[in-house]
């Protein structure tokens, strides 16, 4: 680790330069809440760091006709602070915001947790449910890729060498639309989700339009479950429709065992947190508030 | 491996170091520029011990790198009190015995102080959740709770 070499690029061409000329010893350094304790576990040693905080389109959030690009590095707290995208997406925030502590939280960002590509990622469940695109910039140029085909495994994603995340793109939302996000962890803060579940749904009064459904750390990648969002879809909500669904997302299900939770815990709860997230879009939708506990 | 050279401000001061690629910010506070009262629990972003302000902003100084604060606006423990007198917080911890040991109270003063700088009304649910990354062994949180809420209603009292 000590020859270990720190740089800061000012801008994404220049990133890629760097990660491209440390030929698979750089490692991106955004808000560093994964990547300094995984340098002083040892469980990585770069040979480069290269920070990117000082990139102006990395660190900040831009509205254009409705959808919202996040700056791949833009703190957890900052992306909570933001107004329009908070009222916009909110399951994407609310899950952004579950990542860590508040300190971490200054520091954490949602392109970070993408990148480590842990299958229990609180953000990642929630992006996939917003339909997110991952806006890749490499030594060949720019390309978007779904989140949802992003990671490839625990800790492993498509980045070619030398490639980076710049930014996250969450589509214009159809009137009518909202999100929620949903985690069981054992204590009630600061731990790792069991079972973690997005769900972004399009409503035309009482009946959906539009649905897709995220669920995290019950395989090794956050799963899109298209099944269960055709089984909401077309539906008010009732029971028959939330079962259907609910028992699409247990199907759906290849987890571990672990100290955590077992196969056959977590297989249950993703159908519970399913049905749940559900019903908190839906209040969304219709202008009934859910928040979390920090101050907002 | 030459050091790098980072010019920053620490509590108002203009500051320059020379540190390692790999160091914290933890580590050159304490280890190169002597500022102890920012402590070293768990070095992984956990305990919240080592917590101090960067540019405005509460984060754990084990997970910033010391080459990273190029620039920063860096705010210690070391700068909460002015001269002998005490701010609100460090007085209300010591009056109402809202720590023991000691390890974790800069930590819990600089995340408190940011708490209320910025909802200067919060419930108890949210001063437990504003906390919740840092740690105390000792004291149960009882006491830390109700000491940053008592500061919080007397602040809001002495800001009328």
């Amino acid at each position: 680790m000590s020859e270990v070499q720190y740089q800061s690029a000012k801008t994404v061409k220049e990133a890629v330069k760097m990660m491209q000329a440390a030929k698979g010893k750089g490692y991106i350094l955004a808000g560093g809440t994964d990547l300094l304790v995984q340098m002083k576990s040892g469980a990585r040693t770069p040979g480069v760091i290269v920070d990117v905080k000082k990139i102006p389109e990395m660190v900040s959030v831009a509205e254009k006709n409705g959808a919202f690009t996040i700056g791949a590095a833009t703190p957890a707290a900052v992306l909570g602070e933001n107004k329009k995208l908070r009222k916009a997406w909110p399951g994407v925030i609310e899950a952004c915001n579950l990542i860590g502590s508040t300190q971490v939280q200054g520091r954490a960002s949602a392109g970070g947790n993408l990148c480590n590509a842990s299958p229990a990622a609180d953000s990642v469940p929630a992006l996939v449910a917003a339909g997110c695109i991952v806006n890749v910039a490499g030594p060949k140029g720019k390309r978007a890729v779904p989140v949802e085909k992003f990671c490839t495994g625990p800790g492993k994603t498509s980045l070619k060498p030398g490639e980076i995340v710049v930014s996250l793109t969450l589509p214009k939302r159809p009137k009518g639309s909202s999100d929620a996000y949903l985690r069981l962890i054992p204590r009630t803060e600061m731990d790792i989700a069991v079972v973690g579940v997005g769900v972004s749904l399009t409503m035309k009064g009482d009946t959906v339009t539009d649905a897709r459904v995220g669920l995290g750390a019950v395989a090794p990648t956050v799963l899109l479950v298209e099944k269960a969002a055709k089984a909401l879809i077309g539906s008010k909500l009732d029971d028959a429709a939330l079962d259907a669904a609910a028992d699409a997302c247990s199907a759906a299900c290849r987890p571990i065992d672990d100290k955590r939770g077992t196969i056959k815990y977590r297989t249950k709860i993703a159908g519970v947190l399913l049905k749940r997230s559900a019903m908190i879009a839906r209040d969304r939708i219709h202008g009934i508030e859910h928040r979390g506990h920090r101050p907002v | 491996m030459a050091k790098i050279h980072v010019n920053t401000t620490i509590n108002g001061a203009p500051t320059e170091f020379l540190c390692d690629a790999n160091q914290t910010l933890l580590d050159v506070l304490r280890d190169n520029l002597g500022l102890t009262g920012s402590k070293e629990g768990c070095g992984s972003g956990d305990c919240g011990a080592c917590s101090v302000m960067v540019n405005g902003r509460l984060v754990c100084s084990c997970l910033v790198l010391a080459p990273e604060a190029q620039g920063m606006k860096i705010e210690t423990i070391e700068g909460m009190a002015e001269g002998d007198k005490l701010h609100p917080l460090q007085k209300k911890f010591v009056e109402m015995a809202a720590l023991q040991c000691g390890i974790c109270t800069p930590g819990f003063l600089i995340a408190s102080k940011a708490l209320l700088e910025k909802y200067p009304n919060p419930t108890e649910d949210e001063v437990r959740y504003w906390l919740a990354g840092n740690l105390c062994r000792c004291t149960g949180y009882d006491k830390i709770v109700t000491a940053v809420l008592d500061v919080a209603a007397e602040m809001r009292e002495s800001a009328r």
